[in-house]
């Protein structure tokens, strides 16, 4: 078997691995953060739809991210409250129900990545790195002015949402819930991959020069790469926000955006499994070095450094080798 | 006389002070190779761009397959069946051989917004692929990263990738740059079995293939077209002559 | 809203102006002439003002500190070039913003290693620290007018630099052409450094006088470099013109909005309410700003095209 294949196996499997044997061994903060993890890895996955597979450097995907996260708590706090969110012209209230919470998280973050990607594509190189940037802090200014929900302090949910037919407070089964959506999303991405929007996307991204001579639209491919993306870093808002109870405009910032990109970069960009296995090592990262050290952000930043000036496919790359072309 | 595939009428570009294409006009009949030669700095970069769509002309119409495609952007043109080969080879670095080539079927075939099916197992698009390579003599290589691929190989794909488009028209941008002997030798043959598939509009310094192949010759100076005519024209022709020789006559 | 408070509001929007001046003209010359995208900008604006704190801690003086925070920036600047920038010219801007990124990491936690959580303090010396009176009656700090004069003589001087002195023509010419003045035997990596560490010492300049009203603490750079990449990119990236009008642009509006739209809003908005939603609406309107002058001039004001 292929080295990445068997790599991405051993990934696959290292999440809920742990998950089973802290719920063996009787640890549930363990099968937390492994949830947590899985969590990351679904936004890294979106990201690198966007950065890996279309080569677009969004440092704005916190935007969607909080999104995601804020349709959640908005939901949810008005279940809570039994408040309606809009009594005219027509009744919309609110919701505790996971399934309903994840779509309208995913089309709330589909239409804000159409938008924002419609007017940023129009721009290239740093110009697009800052205007996404600038989108992502536009809505973290709007969050924290907006009283209803929080503001700066953020909102609490007090209760986990419902997933028919499981106990949802349980870890184990809390992250059952968020390892299908790992695998369901990791799926739909590998297709995507080795679809024809994927070899056109991905073209674009070594020669767009090209892709317009084989009578393909650059800006289209890249519009609607940006919109699954987006959608996609929705969802994990979503269950991020979810596994806190809380959601903050801190879910907003450009430090989440960075961070979201350093797991897609420790982990290899542009390869599939590549969020999984640098979430995974940042979530490793956060808690034992975290643990010895109050400093530990200096060590990801040294690694992190260290990654992108000496091994650019980033853990899978250096494990792995260079990609295999598929088929 | 049959309506010409590609014509332009009188081509207006300047860059400031600059005219870098001074009224250009030029047809491409049905079944012929018109070459179009000049020194450098005449002004052929320019003119490939106005036709192909990525520069817009300042005046001047573009008319290919009697429509005007004058306002059209590159996609557009591609789409409508113009096929470019680049000077520089531009391809997509990190794709196999077959990946390039199956984009071009992608793109002629339009069907790209599918997100599901995997492309490398599409029976008609593979087809068309491998048709094209086949043709230009690449089926061999059709697993190589085209960034591993010689020079005169990648010269063959560009070409396999503009077969793939099912074009009407060919624009080739000097397709015999960097080739050795042999491998001129061998692509003017092909580019000779190629014109009954679609004319060519042929810009190269390469005088020997140009002789060899071409039904007219355009010579371009200074931005504009000083000759057109049958290779035995344009050698007799004063003025070409004297744009290519001038300084040593006068010397 | 009185016409004195309104004249006070605008003399603070341009202070708060020439301050992101200062570090936008470092960022976009670094851009212009390196073609880098530098996010470490805000660790080096962070680092000036730390060293200011520590130096006026120690010694009491505020011309000293000021000095130890022009050295240190820009040493700190000089020693960054050559370990890590150095390698990230030739890389894609991916690859410039996570080192850069990574950069910011090691120096916020470093700063926090070495000086602790808590805020430094550093104040505005007494010669500067009362108010002044203005024509018309108006009174304003005189530290603060101190700053803009200091900042719009910077301007003056970087100006003089570019246009004037060899210098500034070998920055110049590299931003034309980068291969051609290595062609013609400039010692490129010299002037690299040279550069960095100049826009590095702006920064550290900025840091330091911002520092004195407002707290030094680890991540004060972050929110300045966000408006000062917001700066470069209306103004156009690699001009100091631009940099200078898009400065004082997104000064004016950021301090305007923040005082004006919480009035607006008052007037059918409860107080705090309007307040927190005005001020933060401003600083959105920045963001809105950036993003109407790319639709129509997407490489800015001054920029090429």
């Amino acid at each position: 078997m292929r080295r990445e294949a068997l790599l991405n196996l051993v990934l696959f499997a290292l999440l809920p691995a742990t998950a089973l044997i802290a719920l063996a061994l009787d640890e549930p903060f363990i099968i937390t953060l492994a949830t947590k993890a899985a969590i990351l890895a679904v936004a890294g996955v979106g990201l690198n739809i966007a950065l890996g597979l279309g080569g677009l450097v969004s440092f704005g995907h916190a935007a969607f991210f909080g999104l995601g996260g804020y349709a959640m708590g908005i939901l949810a706090s008005h279940a809570q409250s039994y408040v309606p969110l809009m009594e005219s012209p027509f009744l919309i209230e609110g919701t505790k129900s996971m399934l309903v919470i994840w779509c309208v998280a995913i089309v709330t973050s589909a239409l804000a990545a159409l938008a924002i990607g419609a007017l940023s594509l129009r721009t290239t190189g740093v110009y697009f790195i800052m205007i996404t940037l600038a989108f992502g802090q536009m809505l973290y200014y709007f969050a924290i002015s907006w009283p209803a929900y929080g503001g700066e302090d953020g909102l609490s949910i007090y209760v986990r949402n419902g997933f028919p037919g499981l106990n949802t407070l349980d870890p184990i089964q809390f992250f059952a819930i968020t390892f299908c959506v790992l695998a369901l999303v990791l799926f739909g991405a590998g297709r995507l991959a080795r679809s024809p929007f994927g070899l056109a996307l991905s073209a674009t991204r070594q020669n767009a020069v090209r892709v317009e001579t084989v009578g393909l639209a650059p800006y289209r491919l890249r519009l609607v790469a940006f919109v699954i993306s987006g959608a996609v870093t929705g969802l994990a808002g979503a269950l991020f926000a979810d596994l806190n109870r809380f959601v903050s405009p801190t879910m907003f910032s450009w430090q989440t955006s960075g961070e979201i990109m350093v797991f897609v970069i420790l982990g290899g960009v542009g390869r599939l499994f590549g969020p999984v296995a640098g979430a995974a090592l940042f979530i490793l990262l956060e808690h034992v070095l975290g643990g010895l050290s109050d400093y530990w952000h200096v060590y990801l930043g040294v690694l992190l450094l260290l990654v992108v000036l000496f091994a650019r496919g980033g853990m899978i790359g250096t494990l792995a080798g260079r990609e295999v072309a598929h088929d | 006389m049959t309506e010409p595939l590609l014509k332009l009428d009188d081509l207006h570009k300047s860059f400031g002070a600059l005219k870098a294409t001074d009224g250009v006009s030029l047809t491409l009949r049905p079944g012929e190779i018109h070459a179009l030669i000049g020194p450098n700095g005449a002004g052929k970069s320019t003119l490939i761009q106005q036709i192909a769509g990525g520069l817009r002309s300042d005046s001047g119409t573009v008319h290919f397959a009697g429509h005007d495609v004058t306002a059209l952007s590159t996609v557009a043109r591609a789409r409508a069946g113009l096929g470019r080969t680049f000077q520089i080879s531009s391809l997509a670095m990190e794709y196999t051989v077959l990946q390039n080539a199956v984009l071009g079927a992608l793109g002629q075939e339009g069907r790209v917004m599918r997100f599901f099916r995997p492309v490398m197992k599409d029976a008609a698009l593979l087809e068309k692929a491998k048709a094209a390579l086949e043709r230009v003599g690449l089926m061999e290589q059709a697993a190589k990263r085209t960034a591993d691929l010689s020079h005169g190989q990648r010269r063959q794909l560009e070409v396999a990738v503009a077969l793939t488009l099912s074009p009407r028209v060919f624009l080739m941008d000097e397709p015999m740059a960097g080739l050795g002997a042999s491998g001129s030798k061998r692509l003017t043959g092909f580019l000779e079995g190629l014109r009954a598939e679609a004319p060519i509009l042929l810009v190269e310094h390469d005088m020997d293939a140009v002789f060899a192949l071409a039904d007219r010759i355009s010579v371009l100076v200074y931005g504009q077209i000083i000759a057109t005519g049958t290779a035995e024209e344009i050698r007799r022709n004063p003025d070409v002559r004297e744009a290519y020789l001038g300084a040593e006559d006068a010397a | 809203m009185s016409t004195i408070l309104l004249i006070e509001q605008v003399l603070n929007g341009l202070q708060s102006g020439v301050m992101l001046f200062l570090m936008a003209a470092g960022l976009t010359l670094i851009f212009g002439v390196m073609g880098l995208i530098n996010l470490a900008h805000g660790s080096l604006y962070m680092i000036g003002a730390f060293a200011a704190a520590a130096v006026a801690g120690a010694t009491g003086s505020f011309v000293l500190a000021l000095i130890a925070a022009l050295a240190a920036a820009a040493a700190a600047g000089a020693l960054v070039e050559l370990l890590v920038i150095r390698r990230l010219y030739d890389r894609d801007h991916l690859d410039q913003v996570l080192a850069t990124f990574a950069l910011i990491l090691i120096f916020s936690e470093g700063t926090r290693f070495v000086f602790g959580s808590f805020p430094l303090f550093l104040d505005v010396p007494a010669a500067l620290s009362g108010p002044i009176t203005l024509p018309g009656g108006i009174q304003y700090p005189l530290y603060r007018l101190v700053i803009i004069a200091v900042g719009l003589a910077v301007a003056a001087g970087l100006f003089l630099l570019i246009a004037r002195t060899r210098i500034g023509i070998q920055i110049r010419a590299g931003e034309a052409d980068r291969e051609m003045i290595a062609a013609l035997g400039i010692d490129i990596g010299r002037l690299y450094t040279l550069v960095f560490a100049l826009g590095a010492a702006l920064a550290g300049l900025a840091g330091a006088l911002v520092g004195a009203i407002q707290s030094v603490q680890v991540g004060m750079g972050e929110p300045v470099l966000i408006l000062a990449f917001v700066v470069i990119v209306i103004g156009g990236i690699g001009s100091i013109k631009g940099a200078l009008i898009g400065a004082l642009l997104v000064g004016l509006t950021d301090t305007l909005g923040g005082v004006l739209l919480p009035v607006l809003f008052s007037s059918f908005m409860d107080a705090s309410v309007a307040t927190s939603v005005g001020s933060s609406l401003a600083s959105m309107s920045i963001y809105i700003l950036m993003a109407g002058v790319l639709l129509f001039k997407p490489t800015g004001l001054f920029g090429e095209a």
